[in-house]
């Protein structure tokens, strides 16, 4: 298993659109996928589940990731979050 | 011979897009999907009948979302996007498989229960963003139910002849199948004028009257309905007097925009080559869109309250500051008066649980309410101070009466900006202050407030009602309610002479900064900026292309001589002619 701990940096949090971005690209994967905030942790395949956290700015989010393809799913989610200005 | 007595009705609702269509009614209403709960016992084949409806609910979703892209461009689309993720959530799904599979729950009823349970899972969190997002889940719950009942959701794409849609209320989805070939406009029983549908009539750019109530009860399918979305009128059954006259309302709308739409990027200059500023008036960052493509030259006015309502608590220093740099950001340096708090009066917020007054107009409301309860206010004032580097800010205090509020106001400010200048956040230089007129006594001391203050701006709806000494939200005393009284006029330029003596501006951002009698009036009596709602700008902006200062200098000096409002008004239509 893999895993990587980023801080949101996007003054709105993660909202609808990065949400849609975030789970599209996780779903191309076959490992699972899992986005941890807060104490809880979600499927982030999983779009309901993604939004109902309702992460803000300044949020330390941890995404894990186990499977075949679980580095080149990490190392994409990175790309997407940070490319984004979603996170650092 | 029965003759059928076809009855007239004239409905009122919210103008919530512009134009004025005539057409024959299409009712769309959404077949009740009704969900019974059942034990089933082949769960397989329940399961079977769960996917192939989500598969079915999919292809049509793809359909929407294709349909959309092409008549109303990608943006509109992307709601359907989301929805498409929806469909595909795996979460979502095997919960759904789960009830069925362990709890032999009927596919119908295990869906609704676990959108139930994500549905009020949205609708807790502390944020109206998401809360909204149930509004889409529901949206696509309720398309898998109907392939799940074999029901038909109606298709109105279909639709074949020119038509006014009438509906309870549009979703995304709905709106998203208006045919813009046939589909003339829609009204609705619920909405605002901020609604989902609203602001996709507005990008359709067809006419709209929503927030009717009675729509759905008046009209039925095949009548002749006019829809009149400049004053939000709908007509049912029209006499034929009565739609000769809205056809040509129709013609001179038609050509009037035409002729509006090139002022876009105009500059506001008189005849005599007289500047004046036209901004518009604002509630939410989303009605931004609406300013720049009328042509506003800046907010006149930010109404703040709106951060304030519709929730249970009172909006953080985070959220405010987010909305007050959007704002400031989307109008690129041009001004934004953003107006402190505005509370009281007609306006209420629950959560705030204050006593009942008898007379709430004159009680404890806006800068009053603030000056009292200084955490709410000092957090606004943060939100503002750290919003002011990505603009051109300008900060109103609402109903101030005396300097003293004034200067109160202003020290918390101050006190504010140095704590936040010592935490090393930035804060502009400078952001000019300024005040409401709207109460009599500040309008006669104006000469004195304009050595304190950077500018002014009027709020007619409340000068008014306390000049008058009448309550506007009092039907039988509504004949006192007139903005072009000589007593108005007088304090209106006593307002502006202040100003101007002290090198200042003042500007108005009641309703009678808009108004086609009004702007000759003000034009003459000096006043440099006009707020109103931005689709009143290019209308303003082409009318006063058209005037003389010099002239209207003169009619607004003759108007201040005069005895009634009706010589005023007389006076006005004679020199437009």
């Amino acid at each position: 298993m893999v895993n990587k701990t980023f801080t949101i940096i996007d003054e709105t949090g993660i909202h609808a659109r990065p949400a849609t971005i975030l789970v599209s690209a996780a779903s191309k994967f076959n490992a699972d996928i899992m986005l941890e905030y807060n104490g809880k942790s979600v499927n982030l395949k999983s779009i309901m589940g993604v939004m109902s956290l309702g992460i803000p700015k300044d949020a330390v989010i941890k995404v894990s990731a186990e499977g075949s393809d679980e580095k080149e799913a990490l190392s994409l989610l990175e790309d997407t979050l940070k490319r984004g200005g979603l996170a650092e | 011979m029965m003759t059928e007595v076809v009855l007239t009705k004239d409905i009122s609702g919210i103008a919530a897009s512009s134009g004025i269509e005539i057409a024959k009614a299409f009712r769309l209403e959404n077949p009740e999907l009704i969900v019974e709960k059942n034990t089933v016992t082949n769960v397989d084949l329940e399961v079977k009948r769960f996917e192939q409806a989500l598969e079915s609910t999919k292809g049509e979703v793809e359909k929407i979302k294709e349909h959309t892209s092409q008549n109303l461009g990608g943006d509109n689309a992307e709601i359907f996007e989301a929805h498409l993720l929806v469909l595909n959530d795996p979460e979502l799904i095997n919960q759904i498989k789960d009830k069925i599979q362990i709890e032999h729950f009927n596919a119908e009823f295990a869906l609704q229960e676990v959108v139930n349970m994500f549905v009020s899972m949205f609708e807790a969190l502390d944020n109206e963003y998401m809360k909204e997002r149930a509004a889409d889940i529901r949206d696509v719950a309720k398309r898998i139910l109907s392939h799940l009942l074999g029901v038909t959701i109606p298709n109105p794409s279909l639709i074949s002849e020119e038509v006014i849609i009438i509906a309870e209320d549009l979703s995304p989805s709905d709106t998203a199948q208006l045919n813009r070939q046939f589909v003339k406009g829609f009204t609705t029983n619920i909405g605002g004028r901020t609604s989902h549908s609203a602001i996709m009539a507005r990008s359709m750019e067809i006419p709209a009257v929503v927030g009717t109530k009675t729509v759905m009860a008046d009209i039925e399918n095949g009548d002749v309905v006019i829809l009149d979305g400049l004053s939000g009128k709908v007509i049912v059954n029209p006499t034929e007097e009565v739609t000769k006259e809205y056809n040509m309302k129709k013609a001179a709308y038609e050509v009037q925009k035409t002729e509006w739409a090139k002022l876009i990027n105009e500059q506001t200059v008189t005849k005599d080559g007289e500047h004046v500023e036209l901004a518009a008036n604002i509630g939410k960052p989303e009605d931004l869109n609406g300013v720049l493509e009328n042509g506003g030259e800046g907010v006149g006015l930010y109404r703040t309250e709106f951060l304030y309502m519709g929730r249970t608590q009172l909006p953080t220093e985070e959220e405010q500051f987010a909305a007050f740099k959007t704002v400031l950001e989307d109008m690129e340096g041009k001004p934004v008066v953003i107006r402190t708090l505005d509370i009281g009066g007609d306006k209420e917020l629950p959560y705030l649980e204050l006593p009942k007054e008898m007379n709430p107009f004159l009680g404890f409301r806006a800068i009053r309410l603030c000056l009292e309860m200084q955490d709410m206010f000092r957090t606004q004032l943060r939100a503002l101070l750290r919003a002011s580097v990505y603009g051109n800010l300008k900060i109103m205090f609402p109903m101030i009466a005396t300097l003293d509020e004034f200067w109160s106001a202003k020290a918390l400010l101050e006190e504010e900006k140095q704590k936040l200048l010592s935490e090393g956040k930035q804060v502009a230089e400078k952001i000019e202050l300024g005040i409401m007129v709207e109460i009599p006594s500040t309008a006669i001391l104006a000469d004195q407030f304009a050595k304190e203050v950077d500018f002014f701006s009027i709020g007619t709806n409340d000068l008014i009602q306390y000049t008058m000494a009448a309550d506007r939200m009092n039907q039988r005393v509504s004949y006192l309610y007139q903005p072009y009284s000589p007593s108005i006029l007088r304090l209106v330029k006593m307002v502006i002479d202040a100003a101007h003596a002290e090198g200042k501006w003042a500007g108005m951002c009641g309703e009678m900064a808009g108004d086609e009698t009004a702007i000759p009036l003000l034009l003459g009596l000096g006043l440099d900026e006009f707020s109103m709602s931005a689709t009143s700008i290019l209308k303003a902006r082409s009318q006063i292309l058209r005037l003389s200062k010099k002239e209207m200098k003169n009619l607004a000096e003759e108007a201040l001589q005069m005895k009634t409002t009706n010589e005023v008004i007389e006076a006005v239509k004679e020199i437009m002619k």
